[in-house]
């Protein structure tokens, strides 16, 4: 499902003295439908960069990037957003929305974008939502002015409303409280036995061992030039 | 798939100087995309150009029109030209007033585009315009107020009632959010990401706010001297800018 080959990162910062920094190195990486692949190493190893390059928020300076058969380091900006909608899902660390919009549309919104009909998505959100612990009442609020936790908690609703066939979860469980960091394992496991392909970075030891299939070590991505 | 629109090595010269120059690119339908650049980048122009506002000097606008397939609309005749401005094509001007018109009420706004599509009966067009009011969350019961009595924001999104009336196909906006209070400009880019979404709109949209094509604009292109220097997916081009330009404008953005 996601099949990386080769995959080399580095940065160019033109503004200070076009200073070049290699980041990532001949990274090869298959991830199958219904597996769970953990990201380890330490903090700037270049675990998140790595999702961003699946994601397509990074340009891969060569090799390929395949998910769900789209070549993401080559393909056209349409194509991508494509996969984004019906294929490739991503729970960042940061939830980033559109002021004023209420919770449960946040939520329903990748929903609505594959054509599922409003009352439907919002039933879905609703039940999610419910799942993660939002109260209720905050359903009609914008989820900018809540706690961290609480937006986290909507990023990964908003994360898992449609069924994505491949996901890409950045620290799913980081801040979150006992009962909730369990739904959201459940969650993770519900997607797993559904067949999709996950990618996952996990601070937290228990939670890794919990869904993860196997461990990918990013630090072997590292420019050798670096090391 | 065929591109919606076709832009094929689009020039425009003031005098000696560069306006716009070299500009090519396929917009696909339901396709959003943002031109982003410092003023005077020449991003207004090359709307403007796109528009058939301005004449380019070079260059072909290959529109995929619904009779008679792609047109060049550079080269199509006038008439024709301006037909395509009140049906399949729409222009959102930064000021409302430029594209209101400011005596006429609010409901007579929005007929007055239905009316030169061919509409004749005086309750569909005042229901219409009803419907249009209600979806721009204006209340129905300032249909026969003056723009004029408006809030600037009220007036934004009567002019996009007014545009978007006719089901057109492609939207230009220059700034749309522009001078507008923030708590307004929040409001009008769920309107407008609802309605690229439900009607399944293609639109150019040129700001140089960089939130606002984040959250509106599906992709990117970044425009400094009259050329365009680097295109891609928003996301990408602005969390991985590649040319200088590009990194120089998204690291001055000021935190809030």
């Amino acid at each position: 499902m996601i099949e990386l080959k080769n995959v080399s990162k580095s940065f160019t910062l033109h503004n200070q003295g076009s200073a070049v920094i290699p980041v990532m190195e001949n990274a090869s990486l298959s991830v199958k439908s219904g597996e769970c692949a953990g990201l380890i190493g330490a903090s700037g190893a270049g675990k998140s960069t790595l999702m961003r390059v699946i994601y397509g928020n990074y340009l891969a300076a060569s090799g390929s990037v395949v998910v769900g058969g789209v070549d993401v380091a080559k393909a056209e900006p349409r194509e991508v957003l494509a996969l984004r909608r019906e294929t490739l899902g991503y729970v960042s660390q940061f939830l980033r929305v559109v002021p004023r919009v209420p919770t449960l549309d946040v939520v329903a919104e990748p929903l609505l974008a594959v054509g599922t009909p409003a009352d439907q998505a919002r039933d879905k959100a609703a039940s999610l939502l419910a799942q993660l612990n939002i109260p209720e009442r905050l359903w009609s609020l914008s989820p900018t002015t809540f706690s961290g936790g609480e937006q986290q908690r909507v990023n990964i609703a908003r994360g898992f409303a449609y069924e994505y066939p491949a996901l890409l979860l950045d620290e799913p469980t980081a801040s979150l409280d006992a009962q909730n960091r369990a739904t959201v394992l459940a969650l993770i496991e519900g997607a797993k036995a559904r067949g999709a392909a996950i990618i996952g970075i996990f601070h937290d030891e228990a939670a890794r061992q919990q869904v993860c299939d196997r461990f990918v070590d990013v630090s072997g991505f590292a420019p050798k030039a670096a090391a | 798939m065929k591109p919606l629109l076709q832009v094929k090595d689009v020039a425009k010269m003031y005098g000696a100087r560069i306006g716009c120059t070299g500009v090519s690119f396929d917009l696909y339908p339901g396709e959003v995309m943002g031109i982003v650049g410092e003023s005077g980048s020449g991003k207004s122009t090359l709307l403007n150009s796109l528009a058939g506002h301005l004449v380019p000097d070079r260059g072909e606008v290959i529109f995929d029109t619904r009779a008679d397939g792609p047109v060049d609309t550079v080269t199509m005749s006038e008439p024709a030209r301006r037909m395509l401005g009140r049906t399949d094509w729409a222009f959102v001007h930064q000021h409302a007033r430029d594209g209101l018109r400011m005596s006429v009420s609010a409901g007579g706004n929005i007929g007055e585009r239905l009316m030169a599509v061919g509409n004749r009966h005086y309750g569909a067009i005042r229901d219409h315009a009803a419907d249009w009011l209600g979806r721009v969350e204006i209340s129905e019961s300032r249909i026969d107020d003056r723009p004029s009595a408006f809030s600037g924001g009220m007036q934004q999104r009567l002019q996009i009632a007014r545009n978007l009336v006719t089901g057109p196909r492609l939207v230009f906006m220059d700034e749309p959010t522009g001078g507008l209070d923030v708590s307004v400009q929040a409001l009008l880019l769920d309107l407008l990401r609802g309605l690229v979404r439900e009607m399944g709109l293609s639109a150019i949209i040129v700001t140089h706010d960089l939130a606002v094509v984040r959250l509106l604009a599906g992709r990117l292109m970044v425009m400094k001297d009259g050329h365009v220097v680097e295109t891609g997916l928003t996301d990408q081009v602005l969390d991985d800018p590649q040319h200088a330009y590009t990194q120089l404008l998204v690291s001055s953005v000021l935190q809030v």
